[in-house]
């Protein structure tokens, strides 16, 4: 079962840049390998991760296999009010999960 | 008696001429994965043929891993956030993975700093190229040769 770690300040002062640590679990099949008997496992990948902040998006990444299993993926916010981050992963064969941080600004 | 080291030697000579001539095929035949012909076709379907300059960027990447399945990686771009004069976009390609492609990361003022880390795949020793895309419409970029011991992507499943 996938299941999301994110790391996000729980606390900040107004106009700071934070870091924002996530971690998907996802094995990110490239679909480039084979069985034993000669087989291609099919690609099963995340496609695409997004973050919105009260609504806003704030970050877009595209995946591609060359991203390692459980993709792990960290970027900077300015927070300039209170608020919730909402993460999405959306992936092959209807692959889609959501995570949230709230973050208090001060 | 007297035969034998030369011989020997004329057997050293053949070996080595086989050797050299069984090196060259091996370096011409190149498996289907990212040449870089496809590398600059990934980079110019990025950038639509603009002039990508050197420096701003930096690829933060290990230059020896021992386990190409993993290898953290991280992207800096030196450059503000303001609103009116912001890092658009990073990509990162590769030359030698299957793909050409690695990650597309789309930023805005909203992040403060132009900087992003995740783990990638490696499935040879190769060059790794990070380009930024600002606002103004410039690209910039930064490269990265990394030796790798053990390859990902392309092994069996056991």
């Amino acid at each position: 079962m996938a299941s999301a770690l994110i790391n996000v300040p729980p606390k900040a002062k107004r106009g700071d840049i934070v870091e924002i640590k996530t971690l998907m679990s996802h094995i990110m099949e490239t679909g480039y390998r084979h069985t034993t008997t000669g087989e291609a496992v099919p690609r099963d990948i995340i496609t695409s991760f997004t973050c919105r902040f009260n609504g806003t998006e704030i970050f877009r990444a595209d995946l591609f296999p060359a991203i390692a299993a459980n993709p792990f993926i960290t970027f900077f916010a300015t927070v300039s009010e209170s608020g919730k981050f909402e993460f999405e992963w959306t992936g092959d064969h209807g692959f889609s999960e959501t995570a949230s941080a709230s973050i208090t600004v001060e | 008696m007297q035969q034998s080291p030369h011989s020997r030697r004329r057997f050293l000579g053949l070996a080595g001429g086989a050797a050299a001539a069984s090196a060259i095929p091996m370096v011409i035949v190149r498996p289907a994965d990212a040449t870089p012909a496809t590398l600059a076709s990934a980079i110019r379907s990025v950038t639509g043929g603009a002039v990508v300059q050197t420096g701003k960027v930096k690829l933060d990447i290990p230059p020896l891993v021992e386990n190409g399945n993993t290898v953290p990686m991280t992207v800096t771009v030196a450059h503000p956030m303001a609103a009116e004069d912001h890092v658009r976009s990073i990509h990162v390609f590769n030359e030698k993975n299957p793909q050409p492609n690695i990650a597309n990361f789309q930023l805005g003022p909203h992040n403060g700093r132009a900087q992003v880390s995740t783990r990638v795949r490696l499935a040879d020793s190769q060059r790794i190229v990070a380009i930024a895309k600002l606002s103004d419409g410039t690209f910039w970029s930064a490269t990265a040769d990394v030796i790798v011991t053990l390859a990902a992507c392309t092994e069996d499943v056991i």
